[in-house]
């Protein structure tokens, strides 16, 4: 094991470094992504490196990148796409919603369309407006594309070289609130947790506690703080949204019977309801409360001096962990 | 107050048509262009005349079988024969084509079977070809999505090296007069500008985008549009076969060549309606279709093979029969066409096993059996 500790940011472009070197057909390409390396630096040194055939500096122009990526797939590369922000991606959502997803079934099976699209999501870090949300449910409403999220370096490091492994297309979230997280990542391990099964980040037997991306860090530092009050929180990283590792959902929410969904973005109609609903039809008879959910408001994302209150932070998540054994 | 929006619009007096590159009249005699020497063997010609008797025959096939209830709509290509045929037969075996959901002729060009055309617009699948197999792309109906998916091709082949050698595939983009105002289109012309990207973008201006006329599209010609780009950009015939064939011949070898894109507006007019569900007579003149009916692709090669003793009698029987044939059996092959299994709508989502799609199937064929069931002990 070559064990090198590693922020997230930095495991994400050891990820795609692995990835471009072994698969010369794999290609970078977005805004700035080149000899600025990103606007977060996941792509620093890259073009150095690859050049600027294999890793492309687009115009700005997200439906464009999208758009061309799909036609660089139909001739046999595997575009990694980088949207700069979270907000960003709305221009590009037609190539994404109406070509990316459908192709395969349009053509019968004939085309693959091997595209990730990284997506920098999530609040936290005082930015302007645009920046800071978190857009994962359009993506996981949509048929044919996969979708997934890290929350940090080890995962970051190996789900994008999974991703981009994948025939299917990719919709991949990073949590940029947490670029700067440090791990110890095994730069040369390739023993890795499959990239659709969810992980029990925290054992626990009281209740568990669903999240992914940027949310878990903030779980599993509620569970620390409800461990001194000797509540046990089992905490799981879901890490791919679609397809949903159901089954490791399940069978810890029939051991807790009661269940709390965390994530940034608003709760209405959000990727919680449909984890709601499905933990209600399997485990309806273990469950000693109704799964709730903690999330951001049913509003447009605040202004950052106000986000504080709105991103679900250790007090709103032990909050609704308390309400569930109020029933 | 009125909005005068038309201003500048082509064919506003006082403002000068722009070229038009015409090898074949209406009339059906040939002229030369200094830029568009063009060759053809009397074979070849009536090659061409063939092709397009034969997909104005399958055209119209399909507009009969949606009348009658077989097809769910079509899209009629009446009077875009020309600017198809040309540009189909211009292509070489590398290249790639990125069609609409209008261009029947060019897949015939490449050897996309017209029963496979059928199965979207009878409702059995969603395209369902090979574009690999075919170097023909599946017929996309958002407009002007499919210019990306070329410029991105393009850019793919220029990646793998192959430029300037005999495997050298140019890529062309075909897209329509309203698709010009969609950003997926001019976020395509920057793409393949900046890049220089092998490929041609074949817009024919059939003058309609269902019921609004170009000057709803744009004030300039838009041939024009490519300046703005950086890169040439054309008006041909696009009823004259032999201008379409000789532009598109010469802009896809540019781009094999490594000299980038070439915008080619092929001046034509879709003599039916936008589909078989539109109504022409509400939004336009029957002068104006009058008109263009002198203008006929058809006719003008017909004429063209008379005047100068290339064909007989004969030839212009057996091509008709010909034709005929071919429509006879598609209607035949259209009416056997299976509908999709109900299982089936669960495969091809996904290229690797995914738990929902396998979970949804499996419900929903248990309920399917349950009925079968019931069938029994009744």
């Amino acid at each position: 094991m070559t064990a090198e500790t590693l922020t997230l940011g930095k495991a994400m472009n050891a990820g795609l470094r692995k990835a471009m070197e072994k698969d010369p057909k794999v290609l970078v390409m977005g805004e700035d992504v080149g000899k600025l390396g990103g606007v977060f630096r996941v792509t620093d040194g890259l073009q150095k490196d690859f050049g600027e055939e294999r890793v492309i500096d687009t115009p700005l122009a997200e439906s464009g990148i999208i758009g061309t990526a799909i036609g660089l797939a139909l001739r046999g590369y595997r575009p990694v796409c980088e949207i700069q922000f979270d907000g960003f991606v709305f221009p590009a959502a037609d190539q994404i919603i109406t070509q990316l997803a459908k192709m395969r079934m349009r053509s019968l099976g004939a085309v693959s369309l091997p595209v990730v699209i990284r997506i920098p999501c999530g609040g936290g870090i005082g930015a302007v407006e645009h920046h800071s949300e978190s857009p994962e449910a359009y993506f996981t409403h949509t048929a044919g594309l996969r979708v997934v999220a890290c929350s940090n370096p080890v995962d970051a490091f190996s789900m994008i070289q999974q991703s981009i492994a994948s025939p299917d297309p990719v919709v991949f979230f990073e949590p940029k609130r947490r670029y700067w997280e440090r791990a110890d990542v095994d730069v040369d391990g390739t023993d890795w947790t499959p990239l659709h099964d969810a992980k029990v980040v925290r054992a626990g037997e009281h209740v568990t506690v669903l999240a992914y991306g940027p949310s878990v860090k903030t779980c599993l530092e509620a569970a620390e703080a409800a461990a001194g009050e000797g509540r046990s929180i089992e905490v799981i990283d879901l890490r791919s949204l679609n397809p949903l590792d159901i089954g490791t959902v399940v069978e810890s929410v029939e051991r807790t019977g009661r269940c709390v969904v965390v994530h940034e973005a608003p709760v209405f109609g959000g990727f919680g309801a449909e984890l709601a609903a499905r933990i209600t039809e399997r485990c309806f008879y273990r469950l000693e409360a109704p799964v709730l959910r903690v999330g951001g408001f049913s509003t447009p994302y605040p202004p950052s001096r106000v986000e504080d209150q709105y991103l679900p932070d250790l007090d709103r998540i032990l909050d609704a962990v308390d309400r569930t054994f109020a029933w | 107050m009125t909005i005068d929006s038309v201003r500048g619009a082509p064919g506003t007096p006082g403002v000068a048509e722009p070229e038009l590159i015409q090898l074949l009249t209406p009339e059906g005699e040939r002229v030369e262009h200094p830029d568009y020497p063009l060759d053809l063997s009397a074979e070849e010609i009536k090659a061409l005349y063939r092709d397009l008797v034969i997909v104005r025959k399958i055209d119209l096939e399909a507009v009969a079988l949606t009348r009658q209830g077989e097809l769910g709509i079509w899209a009629s290509l009446l009077g875009q024969e020309a600017a198809q045929i040309g540009s189909g037969r211009a292509l070489g075996a590398h290249d790639m084509v990125f069609p609409t959901y209008r261009e029947h002729a060019v897949a015939w060009c490449r050897n996309v079977e017209p029963l496979k055309l059928l199965g979207l617009f009878r409702g059995v699948n969603h395209g369902g070809w090979d574009p690999a197999e075919h170097g023909f792309h599946l017929y996309t109906i958002v407009i002007g999505s499919q210019t990306l998916h070329a410029t991105g091709y393009a850019m793919g082949v220029q990646r793998d090296g192959v430029l300037g050698t005999p495997s050298a595939g140019a890529t062309i983009a075909y897209f329509g007069d309203g698709a010009t105002s969609q950003g997926d289109v001019n976020e395509a012309f920057v793409f393949a500008s900046v890049f220089n990207a092998p490929i041609v973008f074949f817009c024919q201006n059939n003058q309609w985008a269902i019921s609004e006329p170009l000057e709803r599209q744009s004030r300039i010609p838009l041939y024009k549009r490519a300046q703005g780009y950086g890169f040439p950009g054309l008006r041909v015939d696009g009823n004259d076969v032999f201008a379409c064939l000789a532009v598109t011949r010469k802009a896809l070898e540019n781009a094999r060549t490594g000299q980038g894109p070439t915008l080619v507006e092929a001046y034509t007019y879709r003599m039916g309606a936008h589909t078989t569900t539109d109504d022409p007579t509400r939004y336009r003149l029957k002068a104006e279709e009058e008109a263009w009916k002198l203008k006929d692709p058809i006719e003008r090669v017909k004429a063209y093979l008379v005047r100068n003793d290339l064909a007989d009698a004969g030839f212009f029987e057996g091509v008709e029969d010909e034709a005929k044939g071919l429509a006879k059996e598609l209607r035949a092959a259209c009416l056997a066409l299976p509908d999709p299994r109900p299982l089936s709508i669960f495969e091809h989502v996904y290229a690797e096993p995914h738990p929902l799609m396998t979970e949804e199937q499996e419900q929903f064929a248990a309920y399917l059996a349950s009925f079968e069931d019931e069938g029994v002990a009744s």
